[in-house]
């Protein structure tokens, strides 16, 4: 018999940092995540020397690993990890976090995920991504993870009668959202008559289907909700957390995805239905994908994603708000810190520090994470579900 | 269907020779499994030994019982393609040259999902396809979907003819004239629809059976080529060099000797002079031009063919002398093959069993005939093959090699 998780209670989580994101920039990885924690201590009052936890997620740090970024920065945890897995890098930092809180390994955490853009490294890492993408699908006209999320959405459109403006919805919405977001790329409104005159990237994503790369990075502090009301930190509590890796192997092509396999223990936990949640911060790679979790995590059922969008308004003052800073598709993708960017966000409204973006009276939010396209598939799943503080 | 290709139009000699860029070549070296079957015109996978699993990509376990026990197994290729997209955007030089490209997602009735390059006849999801292992540019094994059907000008479909040295409207230098094999060649070439056969003749005032046959068909040309003459090399490559979108080195000397059945080493001389430093010599002329050539529009240079012989893996100690020449030029051919990498010009080495020539008269059946050796090199042309061992004697010889190498190195002394 497995036992049941345990929970998450007493955990906070606060200080949601974004170091502004760049097209392209001559810094590298460190330099970003330098700059995040200079501002993680700056806003927590809480100081370098106490920040006794350390997760980093980055792409391009090599040849370090998060163990070279302690004597970069002088810093001296006693706890530490390296989760370079992407889009679902923030839910494994908080997860990893939370525990490490709990247990006492560590005091306060600091989450921090940064990577470097440089002109050319986007081809460079595409290519070496993953053995299987170096061997397997890098050389199949190297369009990254274009060619597989095209595979993925021409799937999906024709098994379950999605149309280019269903995925259109999607991205219209999170741009409305964007543009009050002053971290967000992107700062001209997007028409859907606009996204689908867009030219074909790999048919059928089009241009605004898409995230553009960019340097950046997101960070934000974990530690217990007693340190954090000491403080005086806003801070919201984690409820509920689930992670998932490599499931439905067995299915042909990516159709659904592993939140699928531990939705009801996230809410369980989480102790709330799917109907409490007052926003989604999910992972937008693709708009195919947002689809995905809005069925996988429960919103409507398999293959009803398309009526889904069609029924309800996605901005932050919809009636189902998605994506409130703009998601990754209008605020930019920078690497690993596309995987935090629903985290800071979500923390961000939870604490109403959301500005003019805010989704009124929420109280509760779930965050989605999707990490890793290793060769025809995203690998890695993950969900938190997060309440404001009392 | 594919539209057959058009005989391309004379290039206009203002504009740059564009320069080749070569699909992305990085592979582990589990993954060189699929690169080395598909060299010899095979699409295998692993297999595992233990629980049948067929799998992809290439692994170092089995991904359902760990069992590391995996085997390269050839595979029918059959499968359902699930999704299809056509490529706008890449991020790679290769490709962007050569947008929009077709890519497909393809369920195979083995059990893997695959990534393959889309020939433009199969038809839109969900359609039956069949899928196949070539060598592209780079010389790494890609898988391709193939429409279930043959049809006729399905070679010519643009993605396909670039991981193919295919000899339509190409111009081919074809370097003995004089053999039976290389009249043969020269047939078999002018009916793929070869553009130009230049067909080398080292000795004009030789009254040879044959010439005057080959001479007659439409687009073959003599010219004067001696291989154990430089200066002959480098003059025709001054002339024709620049020009030559295939050579096929089909020169050589064979003699049935050993190291006791005669005195001296002028035949052994004669046989490296032509076998080993002919190609040398050939190499260094033809081989800057054809590089440079490799990305010139629809019929750019391609391919260079090297006839060496299965007796470059063992020698044959009743023809000692010529293995011996044969297993050096084997090896130079790998040196050029690497050189030529680079540009994608892919060098094709044929390991032919004995042919049925002169020089193995005193050798029972089975022998290569030259017809199938041609047909042999013409097929390779087509399909991207790099290493080729026409006949059954070849064929037999190429599985004990790789089985033991030493034992057959025992059984050969043994008289065979």
């Amino acid at each position: 018999m497995t036992r049941s998780r345990r929970s998450y209670e007493g955990v906070a989580v606060a200080v949601p940092v974004t170091v502004p994101y760049q097209r392209y920039s001559t810094h590298g990885a460190h330099w970003f995540i330098g700059q995040a924690m200079e501002v993680l201590v700056a806003r927590s009052g809480i100081a370098k020397d106490d920040i006794d936890g350390l997760t980093v997620s980055s792409f391009s740090l090599a040849p370090d690993t998060a163990v070279g970024v302690t004597q970069h920065l002088g810093l001296s945890p006693r706890w530490l990890d390296h989760i370079p897995t992407g889009g679902a890098s923030g839910v494994m930092a908080l997860r990893r976090a939370a525990r490490a809180v709990q247990a006492g390994d560590a005091n306060v955490v600091a989450c921090v995920a940064a990577d470097a853009n440089h002109v050319e490294s986007f081809r460079q890492m595409l290519g070496g991504f993953s053995q299987f993408a170096r061997d397997a699908s890098y050389p199949y006209g190297s369009g990254g993870p274009n060619s597989v999320f095209a595979f993925i959405t021409a799937n999906y459109m024709r098994t379950f009668g999605a149309t280019r403006e269903d995925f259109g919805r999607i991205a219209v919405a999170q741009r409305t959202n964007a543009l009050r977001n002053p971290n967000a790329l992107f700062k001209t409104p997007l028409t859907l008559e606009q996204y689908m005159a867009a030219r074909p990237i790999s048919e059928p994503i089009h241009l605004f289907d898409c995230v553009m790369p960019c340097a950046g990075a997101e960070a934000f502090l974990v530690m217990s909700e007693e340190r954090a009301k000491d403080h005086g930190l806003a801070h919201v509590l984690v409820r509920g957390a689930i992670e998932r890796h490599n499931a439905y192997a067995d299915d042909p092509v990516l159709v659904r995805g592993g939140w699928r396999v531990d939705r009801d223990e996230l809410y369980a936990q989480a102790g709330v239905s799917v109907d409490a949640i007052d926003f989604v911060q999910t992972y937008d790679d693709y708009p195919v994908v947002v689809m995905l979790q809005f069925e996988d995590l429960g919103f409507c059922d398999k293959g009803e994603g398309p009526a889904f969008v069609r029924a309800k308004a996605l901005t932050h003052d919809g009636d189902f708000p998605n994506n409130t800073s703009g998601g990754q598709l209008s605020a930019g993708q920078a690497g690993c810190a596309g995987g935090f960017l629903g985290m800071t966000e979500a923390i961000r409204q939870l604490t109403d520090e959301a500005g003019d973006r805010t989704v009124a009276g929420a109280q509760i939010g779930l965050v989605a994470g999707f990490g890793m396209v290793t060769y025809d598939r995203c690998l890695c799943t993950g969900a938190v579900i997060l309440r404001r503080s009392a | 269907m594919t539209m057959p290709l058009m005989k391309p139009r004379r290039k206009n000699p203002v504009l740059r020779t564009r320069q080749m860029s070569l699909p992305p070549s990085a592979r582990g070296r589990t993954a060189l499994g699929m690169t080395a079957a598909a060299a010899e015109g095979r699409f295998e996978l692993q297999v595992c030994q233990r629980c049948q699993a067929v799998q992809y990509p290439p692994r170092d376990a089995c991904h359902r019982c760990l069992s590391s026990n995996l085997t390269w197994t050839t595979q029918s290729g059959t499968g359902k393609l699930i999704a299809e997209t056509v490529l706008h955007h890449s991020n790679d030089p290769f490709y962007r040259e050569r947008l929009p490209w077709r890519l497909g997602l393809v369920r195979l009735d083995a059990g893997p999902t695959v990534i393959v390059h889309l020939h433009g006849d199969v038809a839109s999801a969900p359609a039956k396809v069949r899928v196949g292992a070539r060598l592209d540019r780079a010389g790494a094994a890609v898988l391709i979907g193939f429409p279930p059907e043959e049809s006729e000008h399905m070679a010519d479909d643009k993605m396909l003819r670039e991981m193919a040295s295919d000899p339509k409207f190409r111009k081919i230098l074809v370097t003995d004239g004089k053999t039976e094999v290389g009249q043969a060649i020269v047939k078999a070439l002018v009916k793929a629809g070869a553009e130009l056969v230049w067909v080398g003749h080292a000795e004009p005032w030789k009254q040879l059976g044959g010439i005057d046959d080959i001479t007659a068909l439409p687009r073959v040309a003599l010219v004067p080529l001696d291989l154990t003459n430089g200066r002959s090399v480098t003059e025709l490559a001054g002339e024709i060099g620049g020009k030559v979108d295939i050579v096929i080195n089909n020169a050589e000397v064979h003699r049935a000797f050993g190291i006791a059945s005669r005195r001296g080493i002028d035949a052994a001389r004669a046989e490296m002079d032509i076998n080993y430093f002919g190609l040398l010599r050939l190499a260094q002329e033809f081989g800057p031009a054809l590089r440079a050539r490799s990305a010139d529009g629809d019929t750019h240079a391609a391919a260079w063919v090297n006839l060496l012989s299965v007796y470059a893996l063992t020698n044959f100690p009743p023809h000692g002398t010529f293995s011996a020449s044969k297993a050096a030029a084997c090896s130079l051919a790998q040196c050029l093959r690497a050189e030529m990498r680079p540009s994608g010009i892919r060098v094709i080495n044929v390991f032919p069993g004995p042919i049925d020539d002169e020089w193995n008269q005193n050798l029972p059946p089975p022998k290569v005939a030259p017809v199938a050796l041609a047909s042999a090199i013409v097929k390779a042309l087509q399909e991207g093959i790099e290493d080729v061992y026409p006949g059954d004697v070849a064929q037999e010889w190429l599985e004990r090699w790789r089985d033991d190498p030493k034992v057959l190195e025992r059984e050969l002394a043994a008289g065979g």
